[in-house]
């Protein structure tokens, strides 16, 4: 199949390994990614603030670069962006006046996955060590993000592919249903509500017994990870793809600040070791 | 008494008045209760034992989903038919033997209500809990006019003598904990003496003391209601205590107030209803007590019966088809109880009588979203969606919540006039008082600092900044009406300028640099300037990559045969495809898997640094292929 890949805002400027490790999985499965150049952002950010106008030509831009490249069906590392495209940007674009863009928007939405949706419902990906050859021998637990599991309905489609990784070592995270308080510019328009969220949140990371979270969205993740290292709090987080990705041959270090950057050769960052029985 | 439009009327229907206006903003009054770690703890105990408990109920239901459906449906068919139920109601309840009143607003309900004690000959009344009468501020009113109006459900009751303000719309003393409870009682209450413990069934009996010889001794109670039947004229409350059936049966007069969305059209609606509201609410499978009541039986119950229909801002919240399922509250409180919001913050941070994710609908629709205060409750969720998901009547609170930000936004930028007349001055104390919720500085006073902070002196990257600038000027003047555009206004501009346009996008990140060399040694940063300084009050920036993948795949994306042997899946469980694609991907590019930069690679060594230099595999023919793949590829397919 040829995949589309929508990296989503965060993860093309932020987090571009877990764009990487979206395409590493596909592209082990066989297929090829092709990565529409025109793509910005799902106009989320705009639309939950309030924005509608400005989201607008976010949405058409979108569209655009998603109905001019040919491709079998799209896939996001991201619950909440790809809700966003159904749920919102339809809504958004008939409120502006734009129904045929609202069409459109609905039609490109319809073909988008969300990855383990991808995985598990389109690929048939039920057991990560065996067809992926995930392998990721650490202690971790996962937060479900709230857009995945409340507007698509992921269930435990992230969750069951991570428990199937290779020598993973799995913890149940406690109120796990509950938001980790990132919820866009709610993050700085109420600051010290988020950062209450988030401290509930890391508390319940730490009492699962794991120091690394992983889930569907980088966004809550970078909330979450930015919130340990204001607060000191020995929580890490990494995105399930990541996880996916990582093999006996190539496995994720994590080890010292979770690097972002996906990295060049030969300049691996100071204080990276590789686990201890990661090679074998 | 008057007469108050419904549906749509050719007259604006008014906003509320009372105890629906937020006095402080929600996220500065939020973070002074979030002090206070005693209501915490007492509100995440209280909302975690109810959730779980409510959770087991809703789960022994095997047609919750499509009870849920047809509380909605109910719901859905009250409010398109809003006035002819509400006449109908009225001949029925009269036909019984009782009066109906219209207040259009809560000075009108409560003078009618004061008026009707007054004409009782009494200045003592005792009261059903009620939120409604909370709403219009009923017991403050009275005792303005020498009448003291008593607190019978043992909460509210608590709430009453602690001089307090409730928290939960069930709960009212959610905030409160035993000890404290002892407290109030041992201070506020007559005859209880120092012995008083905090043992909960100690604390009930000298409750039960206090109020009984209310009871008997009133003449007047005031209620609010839980349903309104058109069809027969009923009105039920529905309770925990026997509180409020003592109220409702012993005084000679009662008078209801009840919001005119609290409507049924049937008694058989109520068969639903009954099932929802118990299991949501308290998490019992039936309310202890229900009590229903039509009009007036000579020798059984009230003499004089009175109810008066409340709007207060409800017709303005009907004529807003995307707003108008707030009306379909049933006043449960699930929605508070699985809010992390409200679990942080408290329900006095709402500042309304309607606290939790059902109030910032709630409360800045019924009183216009032009209630500056008010305005902050829209943004006072994460839009994580529990409430929703456990609301009895299906209101899409989450979807509401952004509707109301637009509504917000277009309001400040003098794109949305609110026709319905505002609400008196001295009813709000917060219209008219200076917008500073927002904290932001307007463009003209922080553009020279701003434009230095995010217009780095890079030739792309400085032409970006200045046509965000000009794009920003465009805001400033398109927004005549309520002043400069805010800081938001120029970021939120600014970002769909980048985010329209993958090329400009590319040009963005090619900043990303920068931001490492501010995150420096520590690779994090933990300052940022205005509006997203609320960022970095709470978490750190980790140092961002060297490139965005966009720009990485550009010269990245052909290496497919070097990424899955650098994963090394062709030795992995499931080969066929793996190989298949390793081997359709060699040929494609013609040549065989080799070093080149991608994930850490420990083995890494000097050879692999030759090309991280050239940014390529360090074979300029190669490189070339495949682009010129990538790029066929991408235009055979288009």
């Amino acid at each position: 199949m040829r995949i589309a890949l929508f990296a989503t805002c965060i993860v093309d400027a932020m987090y571009p390994k877990v764009a990487l490790a979206t395409v590493r999985i596909l592209e082990r499965l066989g297929h090829e990614v092709v990565f529409p150049q025109g793509q910005g952002c799902c106009s989320q950010m705009h639309v939950n603030s309030g924005y509608f106008e400005d989201a607008v030509p976010v949405i058409r831009n979108h569209v655009r670069a998603f109905t001019s490249v040919d491709y079998d069906v799209a896939v996001a590392p991201s619950g909440s962006c790809v809700a966003s495209l159904g749920h919102q940007q339809p809504m958004v674009a008939r409120e502006c006046g734009d129904d045929a863009l609202a069409e459109d928007a609905a039609m490109v939405a319809d073909n988008t996955y969300e990855l383990s949706e991808l995985l598990v419902d389109v690929l048939g990906v039920t057991d990560a060590a065996e067809q992926l050859g995930s392998y990721f021998p650490h202690p971790v637990t996962y937060h479900p993000s709230c857009h995945g599991m409340r507007l698509l309905g992921l269930g435990d489609r992230q969750k069951d592919l991570v428990r199937s990784v290779a020598e993973i070592d799995f913890h149940e995270l406690p109120d796990a249903e509950e938001c980790c308080g990132f919820g866009g510019t709610f993050s700085f328009k109420n600051p010290d509500v988020s950062g209450a969220m988030a401290e509930a949140k890391l508390r319940n990371v730490e009492s699962s017994g794991a120091s690394l979270c992983t889930g569907g969205d980088a966004s809550c993740l970078l909330h979450l990870g930015g919130a340990a290292s204001k607060r000191n709090v020995d929580v890490q987080t990494v995105h399930f793809a990541e996880i996916l990705a990582s093999t006996r041959s190539n496995p994720l270090t994590v080890d010292g600040p979770v690097e972002l950057s996906i990295p060049q050769p030969g300049r691996r960052p100071a204080g990276r070791t590789t686990p201890a029985g990661a090679t074998r | 008494m008057s007469v108050t439009s419904l549906g749509m009327p050719a007259v604006r229907p008014v906003h509320g008045q009372g105890n629906l206006h937020a006095q402080v903003a929600f996220p500065k009054a939020a973070k002074k209760e979030l002090q206070n770690e005693q209501m915490r703890a007492n509100i995440r105990h209280a909302t975690h034992t109810i959730r779980h408990k409510r959770a087991g109920v809703v789960g022994e239901v095997p047609d919750w989903s499509e009870l849920r459906d047809a509380g909605s449906a109910i719901k859905e068919t009250v409010m398109a038919h809003l006035p002819e139920l509400l006449e109908q109601f009225e001949q029925n309840v009269v036909a019984q033997g009782g009066v109906v009143h219209w207040a259009r607003d809560a000075d009108e309900a409560n003078a009618i209500v004061t008026r009707l004690v007054q004409e009782q000959d009494t200045t003592d009344v005792i009261k059903v809990k009620s939120m409604a009468t909370q709403e219009i501020g009923l017991d403050e009113h009275l005792a303005e006019h020498g009448i003291t109006a008593t607190e019978t459900d043992l909460a509210e009751l608590i709430v009453q003598l602690g001089r307090d303000k409730p928290s939960h719309i069930l709960v009212p003393a959610i905030h409160k904990n035993r000890e404290e409870i002892r407290e109030i009682f041992s201070r506020e209450m007559p005859g209880v003496t120092d012995e008083l413990t905090s043992e909960p069934r100690v604390l009930a009996e000298a409750a039960r003391q206090h109020l009984r010889e209310k009871f008997l001794t009133s003449k007047v109670a005031i209620s609010g209601a839980n349903f309104g039947i058109a069809d027969t004229g009923t009105l039920s409350v529905v309770e925990s205590e026997g509180n409020g059936r003592m109220c409702l049966t012993l005084p000679e007069t009662l008078i209801t107030v009840m919001g005119i969305e609290k409507l049924l059209p049937t008694y058989q609606d109520l068969e639903v209803f009954f099932q929802l509201l118990p299991r949501s609410s308290t998490g019992e499978r039936m309310n202890p007590y229900t009590s229903l009541w039509t009009g007036v039986t000579p020798g059984d119950g009230p003499k004089n019966f009175h109810v008066v229909l409340l709007d207060n801002g409800r017709s303005a919240v009907l004529s807003d088809p995307k707003g108008r399922s707030a009306l379909h509250c049933i006043r449960c409180s699930a929605c508070l109880n699985v809010c992390p919001v409200y679990e942080h913050a408290g329900g006095h941070s709402y500042g309304s009588t309607y606290p939790g994710p059902i109030g910032a609908i709630l409360s800045p629709q019924l009183t216009g979203i032009t209630s500056e205060k008010n305005a902050s409750l829209p943004y006072a969720s994460s839009l994580c969606g529990a409430c929703y998901q456990v609301c009895p009547v299906k209101i899409n609170i989450p979807d509401i919540l952004v509707h109301l930000r637009d509504e917000d936004i277009r309001t400040q930028h003098g794109q949305r006039v609110d026709q319905s007349a505002p609400a008196p001055a001295s009813q709000d104390p917060a219209v008219g008082g200076q917008d500073d919720w927002r904290e932001e500085k307007s463009l003209t006073q922080d553009e020279g600092r701003g434009g230095q902070d995010t217009s780095p002196r890079e030739g792309s990257l400085q032409q970006l900044g200045s046509r965000a600038r000009r794009a920003g000027r465009r805001v400033r003047e398109a927004v005549p009406s309520r002043g400069l555009p805010t800081q938001m206004d120029a970021m939120m501009k600014g970002a769909s300028f980048v985010m329209s346009s993958g090329q400009r996008m590319a040009m963005a990140e090619r900043g990303l640099p920068l931001g490492r060399v501010v995150a420096g040694r520590d690779h994090a940063i933990g300052w940022l300037p205005g509006v997203v300084g609320g960022w970095t009050d709470e978490r750190n920036v980790p140092e961002p990559p060297r490139e965005s993948f966009r720009n990485w795949w550009k010269k990245h994306e052909g290496e497919t045969a070097e990424r899955l042997e650098r994963d090394g899946v062709s030795g992995a469980e499931d080969p066929v495809s793996a190989d298949d694609a390793a081997a359709r991907h060699s040929a494609a590019t013609g040549g065989s898997p080799a070093d080149g930069p991608g994930d850490d690679e420990p083995g890494a060594g000097p050879d692999a640094v030759a090309g991280a230099a050239s940014e390529s595999t360090g074979d300029p023919e190669r490189d070339n292929i495949e682009r010129g793949e990538g790029r066929q590829q991408n235009g055979g397919r288009a």
